[in-house]
């Protein structure tokens, strides 16, 4: 008795690999191979796209201290039925995971919820603080695949400098949340026209880039590895694309939201468009499209983040920063395909070969000897988003209502089948 | 015309014949306050809440003055005395209201957007009465009836509106309903606090107002929130009046016969000289008088009735 599967027929589209071909994928012992003697589960993936399974570089399981909003179990089973096998989980969780034993907890219920696999994200600063720096040595040891104080930026560039510097000792990015706080001033949505007829407290898109303007320079200064996260305005864009163009070791993500949505969707005082950083303008979503198309951003990321009804339901200026991202990430980003912006494989890229590059890590891919993580999208598929549905813990999204195309109907981490009902 | 909306939240949601509506109900409304028996039936059995998150006299006495003689239950909550301290959302708060089988409510709320969420949840009506730096449309729905009522029409009259146009609510209503009705309207303050995109508006902007006074048929002058000193948006109180505060020398400017308004409550010798204040032009009590006019017209014509 082998454990033998046989994904049959598929598209299968491997960036890493430049494969884009119709033809089988063996699976063995958790494993990708070559050939197997007898197949004990055949899977048709005729009219379908087998891919590496893609991977979030920007979750918020909330887990520990936010169980009401989204915890573990909750979370990777949002991850896999929007077709990521990977999730980073970011640490502005309570406790924050600025230590050893947090990092733990979080691996450790993660390998009790079993199905897709978490890599945490460790505190830049201690209790996201920005004051002093964590035992950033000891997080990594313990399994964490990089920095962040998400959430929060570091707003003092010393910390910033000096963060940059430690972390080339173990050759990890620090990633940043770019925004002045200053200049944000308590702003709850972009500042434009739309703030301006609703009265609410704008932020300006210079909160965004004068930090990424920032980070470069930092980057430049120590030649440590700067991540930009959840990038928004086209004028980070252009200035990533300029610093990339000298060389700086700086790489970006951004989120399905700004190449979908502008600021027109808080009209109606929206608070499940409420997110940091704020939709900006359509000039922004071009930009952010351009930059996806050019290399300039490397991955797209969902920034999950989950809260729950009763927080949003309040207030404008309560109602908490975030949306969810998991489960509708990627049809998303399939319409980028369909409106000409990204080919497939291009798309597809952004979410396995351009995440595992920051992550350092030979996943992302479908190599021979490779941990088999794959996942089957029906890329016809019609569906619409409805709340009920969503198998994370919390419904704050804007896209519900929403007709999507294309859809992960299978999930498989190492080895293991998964499937998406 | 029936005026079919369950809530008043802004007058960027109403179309002209509604605004004509409300102000053409407002003169008998008048007309009954100048009678010796200055009550009405007309909302007997009816309830009103006046939910008042912010300090406020002026409005909040307004509105009961309103519903009282229009013969309505009306009871004041204020934010003190509200469970809001005691952690309750005001969600909550106002179901809680509503259970009560309130018909009407009147929010005065500092966050934006907040009668719009009441109005999406609850089933009584929702009246504006000011909501953060959004809208306050009750206030420029009586700023409009003074206008008619002094200078017979509002189109083609150039209204300036003076200070703090980024924060404030009655600008905005003003804006939005004097343009409807024809107005030319000029904003001018300080550059930080004009919108960058007040161009939206379709409204001239300046930052000088020597130069705006002149030609001025009406001037609105915005209550400049003194809290404001010391946050960059201008360097002092005395420099603020020195370039925004309207004197005398300066009203000389404007055409004859040039209303001078402020929602109060007034900051003497800052946005508005003294003597401006007490001076011929001033309709600012006269605003104060029309308020619970325009108030009135506002909860009858929400509480279902047609101007008959």
């Amino acid at each position: 008795m082998n454990n033998a599967i046989m994904i049959k027929g598929g598209r299968i589209i491997d960036p890493s690999q430049k494969m884009d071909h119709i033809g089988d994928i063996f699976i063995e012992d958790g494993k990708i191979v070559s050939s197997v003697k007898g197949v004990s589960i055949e899977i048709n993936a005729h009219g379908m796209i087998v891919t590496p399974g893609l991977i979030d570089l920007h979750t918020h399981l909330r887990e520990p201290g936010f169980e009401y909003k989204e915890n573990v179990d909750t979370g990777v089973a949002a991850a896999i039925a929007g077709g990521f096998t990977t999730i980073c989980c970011m640490p502005n969780t309570n406790p924050v995971n600025d230590n050893a034993s947090v990092t733990e907890l979080i691996l450790e219920r993660a390998k009790k919820a079993g199905k897709a696999n978490i890599l945490p994200v460790g505190a830049i600063t201690r209790g996201l603080k920005g004051e002093e720096l964590s035992e950033i040595g000891e997080l990594i040891s313990a399994g964490c695949v990089a920095i962040s104080d998400d959430g929060m930026p570091v707003m003092n560039s010393l910390i910033m400098r000096r963060a940059l510097e430690y972390a080339k000792i173990f050759g990890i990015p620090v990633i940043d949340h770019c925004e002045d706080l200053n200049l944000t001033d308590g702003g709850v949505m972009f500042e434009g026209a739309v703030s301006t007829a609703l009265g609410l407290k704008g932020i300006p898109a210079a909160s965004e880039s004068v930090m990424v303007a920032r980070d470069i320079a930092l980057a430049a200064l120590t030649g440590g590895w700067i991540h930009l996260a959840h990038i928004s305005t086209a004028a980070s864009v252009h200035l990533i694309r300029e610093a990339k163009a000298r060389g700086i070791l700086v790489t970006a993500e951004t989120c399905p939201h700004y190449f979908t949505l502008t600021d027109e969707a808080v009209n109606g005082y929206n608070t499940n468009a409420k997110m940091k950083p704020p939709l900006p303008e359509m000039s922004d979503l071009m930009e952010i499209r351009a930059g996806l198309a050019d290399g300039t951003i490397d991955a797209i990321a969902t920034d999950h983040a989950p809260h729950a009804a009763w927080e949003k339901e309040q207030e404008m200026d309560r109602a908490p920063f975030g949306i969810i991202g998991l489960e509708t990430a990627l049809p998303l980003s399939l319409r980028l395909v369909d409106e000409g912006v990204l080919s497939l494989p291009a798309l597809i890229q952004k979410f396995t070969q351009g995440p595992a590059q920051i992550l350092r890590k030979e996943i992302g891919r479908l190599c021979v000897g490779d941990r088999a993580d794959i996942t089957i999208i029906d890329p016809n598929l019609e569906w619409t988003v409805t709340g009920e549905d969503f198998k994370s813990k919390s419904k704050n999204s804007p896209f519900i209502g929403w007709k999507m195309k294309g859809k992960a109907t299978t999930g498989i981490v190492s080895g293991k089948v998964i499937e998406n009902t | 015309m029936i005026f079919s909306r369950k809530d008043l939240l802004a007058l960027s949601d109403l179309q002209k014949e509604e605004i004509e509506l409300i102000l053409s109900t407002a003169i008998s409304f008048k007309e009954v306050l100048g009678r010796d028996i200055k009550k009405v039936p007309t909302l007997r059995g009816k309830t009103v809440v006046n939910l008042f998150f912010e300090p406020s006299t002026r409005t909040r006495t307004s509105f009961e003055l309103a519903a009282k003689r229009l013969s309505a239950d009306c009871i004041n909550i204020s934010s003190s005395s509200s469970s809001l301290t005691k952690g309750e959302s005001l969600l909550d708060t106002a179901k809680n209201i509503e259970a009560m089988q309130a018909d009407i409510i009147i929010l005065r709320h500092s966050s934006s957007g907040t009668p719009a969420l009441l109005a999406r949840h609850l089933k009584s009506s929702i009246i504006n009465a000011g909501d953060g730096t959004h809208e306050h449309p009750s206030q420029g729905l009586l700023d409009l009836f003074t206008i008619q009522e002094k200078k017979g029409t509002i189109a083609g009259l150039k209204v300036v509106i003076v200070g703090d146009i980024l924060h404030s609510r009655v600008a905005r209503s003003d804006i939005y309903g004097l343009k409807k009705m024809g107005a030319e309207i000029e904003i001018v303050g300080p550059p930080a606090m004009i919108p960058a995109t007040s161009s939206q508006w379709k409204v001239t902007t300046s930052y000088n107002l020597d130069k705006s006074v002149v030609g001025a048929d009406v001037i609105i002058l915005l209550r400049l929130q003194l809290e404001r000193q010391g946050k960059g948006f201008f360097p002092t109180l005395r420099e603020y009046a020195r370039l925004y505060g309207l004197n005398a020398s300066r009203l000389a400017k404007a055409n004859s016969g040039v209303l001078v308004m402020h929602p109060g409550p007034i900051n003497r010798g800052v946005e508005i000289a003294s003597d401006v204040a007490d001076g011929i032009s001033s309709v600012i009590l006269d605003q104060v008088t029309n308020s619970v006019a325009v108030r009135m017209a506002i909860l009858y014509l929400l509480s279902g009735h047609t101007n008959e």
